[in-house]
């Protein structure tokens, strides 16, 4: 499967050099970063597929400024230096006006020196830990404000939970968010006793020990929920053990942050009913532009069961934004559209608008939605409205007082308030 | 055209058998409250008139609605209710959007109407919608179908029911528990009930002596909401009679020296359970690596390749998903084994004698299997289903149960160990394998085919690995790196048990899994495994050989 699409890209990339020499200058190029082989090829392949849909459709529509979208796909195979090679090949040699990339945070910090000497555009499309904002960088994914508070708050105040624990894979996103939530929920008045921090590694698979502490430390006769920043595949021994010994989604929910349709695909999700994920998009949510995206995609791809997700629709709002923002500004000139793209709205596919900010980051709706026996996600609860990202989080020691604001007369992406002084440092 | 009449003909029999149930309840029993509530109502809606009016509501109400409703269901009637609930809760409950009546859909896709269980023929499954619930939604059935079973399940729904309804006391619940306590004859539930009824008492009574002998009568009872009542009753700050307080907190003394003996036999459970994994896939790299001195970098993809014989197994037999784990076995030996005669016979065989150059021409092969998985299955996980008999747990008591299918692999590692060592010790061909590893020349010298001996061998370890990828299938993911995380333990445990030796594997593999277990909950699960590895790496550096060496002159 893979082997064919790389074939395809190949193909796809041959014949786009073949037709470059003949139409270098009308055409606006859009640089595709995403891995195609290696560990996240199976979630990064899919995000190409979508910035590939939004091109052919931007372009049935007539293109963009008069020229029409070329798409530039390069494979930095998940080894994340090459992340870096490659920005510096898209940059210089193709000469792409933008770039729509990276999954792991570690791709992000290898892309940010390169992207940010060339001065390029990326648009990034998952959800992350925060602590950055880039003048050269879109964040369109959610920061932890709009994914792990929200579920946080969620389950505190509807569920009336009193005990945390807190787990996730050992690297750096779970340990920045774990962080994160930790401060939130002391500052919320929980004890130390009631919070329990547990790390595993990558595709952990023996979780018995685990899941037996967490069923002692819920049996303390108070409302316990497990936050799950467990990363790939490690997920579905978690949920089995957890099935096995009995602690249902009643007893114990868990909230997932990494969890989302693609991964659920392909396993059996019985004993998972009833546990959660916090996104900013499901696609069981029932809205008219939600099921013209899935019908589109489903068009696209030829496969009426593949399933769409968070970072696809954050994929798809950062291109809707620049298409938006190139028009305005008249121009492709990075420059230009990065000032042009602040105060930019486009529709989300849950409904409402989507505001890109003053720090690059978004205001999203947050959803928490419960796993049902088909795969899918059934909408629980929703914030009132638009919950905008944050890039410093407000509940860290050291990043209190910093904001980021790529607007006159600050223009920093880390600014603190109190010295009124932008450290300089720009990632 | 004909499925409204049809409908509405099961809607009215259900209201009728509904109504006739409940209104027997109810003059059987007359519950305090149903009785108000029908008082308040207008005589001329009886209340089976409400519970088809409720039940039509369910269709479409959201979930606080729909909790508001079951709640008044619980007074209106009684256990007719029964199916409603376990359909809602199992998320089998449809309706039909024409007229809002309801069918449960079951598993295999089947119509039935709901109360009376009867296929529905008139609807098809994709008519209906259906009616979701959540998990407080979840809670609540559970319990209402508790206080139904207490009184009319058997003995292990009764059991359940029990337990269900000590984690909330209310005046209403114990109310039920003591009229289940009048009719119930059997132990156990006995025994959940009295706990029920003494806690109540502990809590409200006001009389000491008779909280005294209430909180003594709960010790040794190890259920968690019996636990945090007396550490409550034993917290200065929350309770003011002396004698109460010091009963207290001996009978939570009793619990607790209970529980630390359940939990230290637990951690034991699990380091055995851990070690059977690791036995597991040690044991067939312990005879090629072991005897035969072949460096196997792709013994994990052996495993690999059993693993996805399971998919396979339960891919082609969808009907006999419950025997395809046992199917899958044999299928799995074959598969492992004809692929290890395979490389045998085309690789190995010619670097005989060059490790290194075997180490290499093995890890080739192990990304050429890796990458043709990729290409045949897709480099996605594959799910494997795990029968109905390998889930959930074996309950001793509320603290300490054992998970069926870890219970079920350390049996199974343990009878492959026990039928390896049969064949190395007992059968002829056991006997060559012995020979050729001990002093090749000799063996040969003696008439055995030693090129034949080496296959057989080969084929027999490769063998053994894909049995233990059908119960690793059990445990963790079907995918092309199945065998990567599982290649590195096997070393160790191969090496630390000692090369060569097979009850050297078998103590390594449980020793290692044992002291893992013991150190995860210290040091948390990243750090016991780096601290295993650097423990290893030490004793090897003091006993080269491993637990087990081989003396000897065959040693050399």
């Amino acid at each position: 499967m893979i082997f064919k699409k790389t074939l395809m890209a190949g193909a796809l990339g041959v014949s786009l050099v073949a037709s470059m020499a003949l139409q270098a200058a009308e055409t606006i190029k859009v640089g595709v970063l995403h891995s195609l082989s290696g560990t996240m090829a199976i979630s990064e392949t899919t995000l190409k597929d979508t910035v590939l849909m939004m091109v052919e459709e931007q372009n049935k529509k007539g293109g963009l400024l008069g020229k029409k979208l070329e798409a530039v796909v390069v494979d930095p195979a998940s080894n994340w230096p090459l992340f870096a090679e490659k920005t510096r090949e898209l940059l210089t040699k193709e000469k792409v006006d933008v770039i729509f990339g990276c999954w792991t945070s570690v791709s992000r910090k290898s892309v940010l020196p390169v992207i940010e000497e060339l001065n390029g555009l990326m648009f990034y499309p998952v959800q992350y830990e925060g602590e950055e904002s880039s003048k050269n960088v879109f964040y369109t994914g959610a920061a932890p404000n709009q994914q792990a508070i929200p579920a946080v708050d969620y389950l505190m105040n509807d569920l009336g939970v009193k005990r945390w624990v807190l787990a996730g894979t050992d690297y750096v996103y779970p340990r920045t968010t774990n962080k994160i939530l930790e401060s939130y929920l002391k500052a919320k008045g929980v004890a130390d006793k009631d919070i329990m921090i547990n790390y595993t590694p990558f595709g952990h698979s023996d979780w018995q020990s685990i899941v037996s502490e967490i069923k002692k430390f819920g049996s303390e006769g108070k409302a316990t929920a497990v936050v799950s920043t467990i990363n790939g595949d490690a997920n579905v021994p978690f949920y089995k053990e957890l099935a096995n010994q009995g602690i249902s989604a009643e007893d114990i929910p868990v909230v997932a942050f990494s969890v989302g349709e693609e991964e659920l695909s392909g396993i059996d999700t019985g004993p998972l009913v009833g546990h959660m994920a916090a996104w900013n998009y499901f696609q069981s949510v029932d809205n008219k532009a939600n099921a013209a995206f899935i019908k589109q995609w489903h068009k696209f791809i030829g496969d009426k069961k593949r399933v769409t997700n968070d970072p696809m629709e954050a994929t798809y709002i950062g291109f809707e934004m620049w298409a938006k923002a190139v028009e305005k500004a008249g121009t492709t000139d990075v420059d230009k559209v990065e000032q042009a793209l602040i105060g930019i709205e486009v529709p989300n596919l849950t409904g409402g608008m989507a505001v890109m900010n003053k720090n690059h980051h978004l205001s999203k709706p947050v959803l928490i939605g419960e796993i049902q026996d088909d795969g899918q996600f059934e909408v629980v609860w929703e914030t009132d409205g638009v919950v905008p990202g944050d890039a410093w989080s407000d509940f860290l020691p050291g990043s209190k007082d910093l904001i980021a604001d790529w607007t006159k007369p600050i223009k920093c992406g880390n600014y603190n308030t109190k010295t009124k002084t932008c450290s300089g440092q720009n990632y | 055209m004909n499925v409204l009449p049809i409908s509405r003909l099961c809607l009215a029999l259900v209201l009728l058998l509904a109504s006739s149930l409940s209104l027997g309840q109810e003059q059987a029993e007359a519950p305090a409250a149903a009785e108000t509530e029908v008082a308040v109502q207008a005589p001329a809606e009886s209340s089976a008139e409400r519970v088809q009016t409720i039940l039509q509501q369910l269709a479409e109400a959201n979930y606080r609605e729909k909790a508001r409703l079951i709640t008044t269901l619980d007074q209106l009637s009684g256990k007719e209710m029964l199916p409603l609930y376990s359909a809602m809760l199992e998320g089998e409950l449809h309706y039909l959007p024409g007229d809002l009546s309801l069918y449960r859909v079951t598993e295999a896709g089947e119509v039935t109407s709901l109360f009376t269980q009867q296929a529905a023929a008139s609807v098809m499954a994709d008519e209906l919608e259906k009616i979701r619930v959540n998990n407080s939604l979840r809670k609540q059935l559970r319990e209402s179908i508790a206080r139904i079973q207490l009184l009319y399940g058997d003995k292990g729904e009764r059991e359940i029911a029990a337990a269900t309804l000590l984690d909330n006391m209310s005046d209403e619940s114990i109310a039920l528990l003591q009229k289940a306590r009048a009719s119930e004859q059997d132990v156990d539930v006995l025994g959940l009930l009295d706990a029920g009824i003494a806690m109540y008492t502990a809590t409200t009574s006001d009389s000491t002596a008779e909280r005294v002998s209430a909180v003594r009568s709960l010790s040794g009872r190890l259920e968690s909401p019996v636990r945090n009542l007396l550490t409550q009753l034993a917290d200065k700050e929350r309770e003011d009679d002396d004698a109460v307080r010091q009963a207290a907190a001996s009978a939570l003394k009793d619990i607790e020296g209970k529980i630390k003996f359940f939990e230290l036999t637990e951690t034991v459970f699990f380091g055995m359970s851990l070690g059977s994994v690791l036995l597991l896939a040690a044991i067939g790299l312990a005879i090629t690596f072991g005897v035969m001195g072949v460096i196997n970098m792709a013994h994990g993809e052996m495993i690999m390749l059993g693993a996805y014989t399971t998919y396979v197994v339960q891919l082609l037999l969808p009907q006999w998903l419950e025997l395809s784990v046992l199917i899958a076995i044999p299928a799995a030996f074959l598969v492992s084994g004809a692929v290890g005669v395979i490389i045998e016979r085309t690789v190995i065989r010619h670097l005989h004698g060059r490790a290194l150059e075997t180490l290499l021409a093995t890890f080739g092969i192990s990304l050429i299997l890796q990458q043709l998985v990729r290409t045949v299955f897709s480099p996605l996980n594959r799910q494997v289903a795990t029968p109905e008999w390998l889930s959930g747990s074996w309950v001793i008591n509320p603290v300490f149960s054992l998970t069926y299918n870890r219970l079920a692999i350390l049996i199974f590692a343990l009878v492959v160990f026990v039928a390896l060592l049969l064949i190395m010790k007992r059968t002829s061909l056991g006997l060559y394998v012995r020979a050729v590893s001990q002093n090749r020349d000799m063996a040969k010298a003696m008439g055995i085919k030693t090129e034949r001996v080496d296959m057989m061998t080969f084929g027999l370890g490769s063998g053994i690995a894909g049995v233990a990828g059908v119960a690793l299938s059990q445990l963790t993911n079907v995918g092309p790196n199945l065998g990567q995380s599982y290649i590195i333990d096997s070393f160790m445990v191969v090496v630390f048990g000692g090369v060569g030796n097979l009850f050297g594997t078998l103590v390594g593999a449980f020793s290692l899994g044992i002291a893992n277990k013991f150190l995860e909950p210290a040091t948390g699960a990243v750090l016991a495994n780096i601290l295993i590895l650097v423990f290893i790496i030490l004793f090897i550096q003091k006993r080269p050989k491993g637990l087990f060496p081989q003396k000897g002159r065959a040693a050399e």
